[in-house]
């Protein structure tokens, strides 16, 4: 059992380790009330922690703000001592030109061998957007992507944006 | 462990023998002491000669809290003030505090009810007790503090409140017995297990918890979290605060110390006595309190008696939990809801802290309750669905054992105000 988690570790550790590609991202639950959203970011703010691309899924009780941060073991520290319930989930940046029908491609990829997507989001800046995807299979989704020679993000290129 | 071995373990017979010789002497003491029985007494036209028996309770007028409330502050004392020696008030939340009044054998009396309660727990006068209820007009602090010193073990009273230096002490003194409302024992057990210092290096063995309803699954968190076997204390402090009676180490019931506080179960609506082992309205007749003696005095505690003889070998009546206040119970759409089955039903899911705020409102004439509850920060998602799913959950089992529905919201860790005694859990809004 140990030796899988191990190994699962050593290839998706996301360490300084240039080749990988899994990102860390904050899930944060948030309550529906006034004022909340910006104890959040305030908490970030005061750890000298910046936010790089954030969204937020809701419904009509609670909302749960999914973000990528400059530091985010720091930042789960921070919001973890601030009592907010925060998780760390792994998710895939990738890049694609900012013209019609480039994503479209990608994610056909996708569909065509099975992966499912949970939720992702992105914002096109200049010639290239910038795409943040949570698949239900992280593996086959990062084999996939590469093999279909996807520009996909290094982690650290993700939390310096 | 049995404190008094001669009562608690008396024969029944000789029991009520007891019993109705103190009651007929309770009955001559109030109709020549207490004006306000005495005009009771004439107005029923009833003599205290007319009071033979223990049976003859039924004859005795009640006694309810607006007649305490109504003889503010001194009206119900049967003694003159010089025999008073101490005065203790309910946190009456609307009108004027409920005063009891002791005389120096009543503290005595009191002392002797709670050294029952706490040598049954297995305390001796080796025991360090941190007395965590709140010290002052409330009965727990003094009371568990004053039982204590009896059995002569060392107090430490620091009542209620400053969480961190109750973990400190607890760890340097190495107290090993904690006295306090359940709903602060779940905060210090939370506390426990963030402070600074390893589990293990705590002594503590036996929680003595009271002065609010409880609950089984309540009793294993709580023995879980500090690493103790926990004891439910029962008491009102109209009676004598707590020590009215307590769990023997079987814990099948609450014993009552009925030689002293005489109990009866009736229909909480007519006030007919019950058969034994039927649920109704806990009812107490002091049979030897001196200083501010009640007869008849309705709890709206709602529970059940049972009078055969315990493994323990007590003798003494054992009570079933209290399931709720006649007052405490809310009327939901018609439904009869006790906040004790809601903590029941959320302690059996383990996404969610044993927690919870009630909100009932009234809009267009329809009730509306909404539920906040908090999941557990290891059963936190990113996934949405899961979390829908979550509250999806509890408003099923809510539905299937209340036979209402609620509206659940979930909120943040911590995000429901913690209580430092008794906890608030329900916001009735409604303007009837």
């Amino acid at each position: 059992m140990s030796s899988t988690i191990e190994s699962f570790k050593s290839k998706y550790n996301n360490n300084e380790n240039q080749t990988n590609m899994l990102a860390k991202q904050l899930s944060v639950f948030l309550e529906n009330k006034s004022g909340r959203l910006t104890e959040v970011t305030d908490v970030l703010g005061a750890a000298g922690v910046n936010l790089s691309a954030m969204s937020i899924a809701d419904n009509s009780d609670f909302g749960i703000l999914r973000c990528i941060v400059s530091d985010p073991d720091k930042a789960y520290q921070v919001l973890k001592a601030a009592h907010f319930a925060v998780k760390i989930t792994d998710v895939i940046g990738f890049t694609c030109p900012n013209v019609s029908g480039s994503l479209a491609k990608v994610l056909k990829h996708l569909s065509e061998n099975g992966v499912f997507i949970e939720y992702m989001y992105s914002f096109a800046n200049g010639d290239v957007a910038t795409v943040v995807i949570r698949p239900t299979d992280l593996e086959s989704c990062e084999r996939i992507l590469s093999e279909k020679k996807v520009e996909l993000m290094k982690a650290s290129e993700l939390y310096e944006l | 462990m049995i404190w008094n071995e001669t009562v608690e373990c008396m024969d029944r017979e000789q029991l009520r023998d007891l019993q109705s010789a103190r009651l007929k002497k309770m009955a001559e003491y109030v109709y020549y002491n207490t004006p306000f029985y005495r005009k009771k007494f004439q107005e029923m036209g009833l003599e205290p000669g007319d009071i033979k028996s223990i049976d003859d309770i039924t004859k005795l007028p009640f006694t309810n809290k607006l007649d305490l409330r109504d003889n503010y502050p001194f009206g119900l004392a049967a003694v003159p003030m010089s025999q008073i020696v101490r005065i203790h008030a309910s946190s009456g939340t609307t009108g004027k505090p409920v005063v009891v009044l002791y005389t120096r054998k009543d503290l005595a009396m009191w002392s002797e009810a709670i050294s029952r309660a706490f040598t049954a727990y297995g305390a001796t006068k080796e025991d360090i007790f941190q007395v965590a209820y709140g010290y002052g007009l409330f009965t727990g602090g003094l009371g568990a503090h004053d039982g204590a010193t009896n059995i002569g073990a060392s107090v430490i009273p620091i009542s209620s409140g400053n969480t961190q230096k109750q973990m400190t002490l607890m760890h340097d003194f190495g107290t090993t017995i904690l006295c306090c409302t359940p709903s602060y024992a779940m905060f210090l057990g939370e506390a426990m297990a963030e402070c600074e210092y390893p589990r293990n290096e705590f002594k503590l063995r036996v929680g003595v918890f009271g002065a609010e309803p409880w609950t089984e699954k309540m009793r294993k968190k709580l023995e879980e979290s500090l690493g103790i076997k926990a004891y439910d204390i029962y008491g009102l402090s109209e009676i004598a605060g707590p020590g009215v009676g307590y769990e023997c180490e079987h814990q099948c019931g609450t014993h009552l110390n009925e030689d002293l506080f005489y109990p009866e179960i009736l229909d909480p609506k007519t006030g007919e006595p019950l058969p034994e082992g039927q649920l109704g309205e806990l009812t107490f007749t002091h049979l030897t309190k001196e200083g501010m003696p009640l007869l008849r005095y309705r709890t709206h505690d709602l529970t059940a008696l049972h009078y055969d003889k315990c493994k323990c070998g007590r003798t003494l009546v054992r009570m079933d939990r209290i399931l709720g206040r006649c007052d405490d119970m809310l009327i939901i759409r018609g439904v009869n809801v006790f906040p004790s089955q809601i903590e029941d039903v959320i302690l059996k899911l383990p996404e969610y802290e044993p927690h919870f705020l009630l909100t009932v409102d009234r809009v267009n004439n329809t009730d509306t309750s909404e539920l906040k509850v908090e999941v557990k920060e290891e059963y936190f998602t990113d996934d949405m669905a899961t979390l829908v799913g979550l509250q999806k959950k509890l408003e099923a089992e809510l539905r299937s054992v209340i036979g209402l529905g609620f509206k659940v919201k979930l909120v943040e860790p911590k995000g429901i105000e913690r209580s430092e005694g008794k906890a608030k859990r329900v916001i009735d809004n409604r303007k009837l």
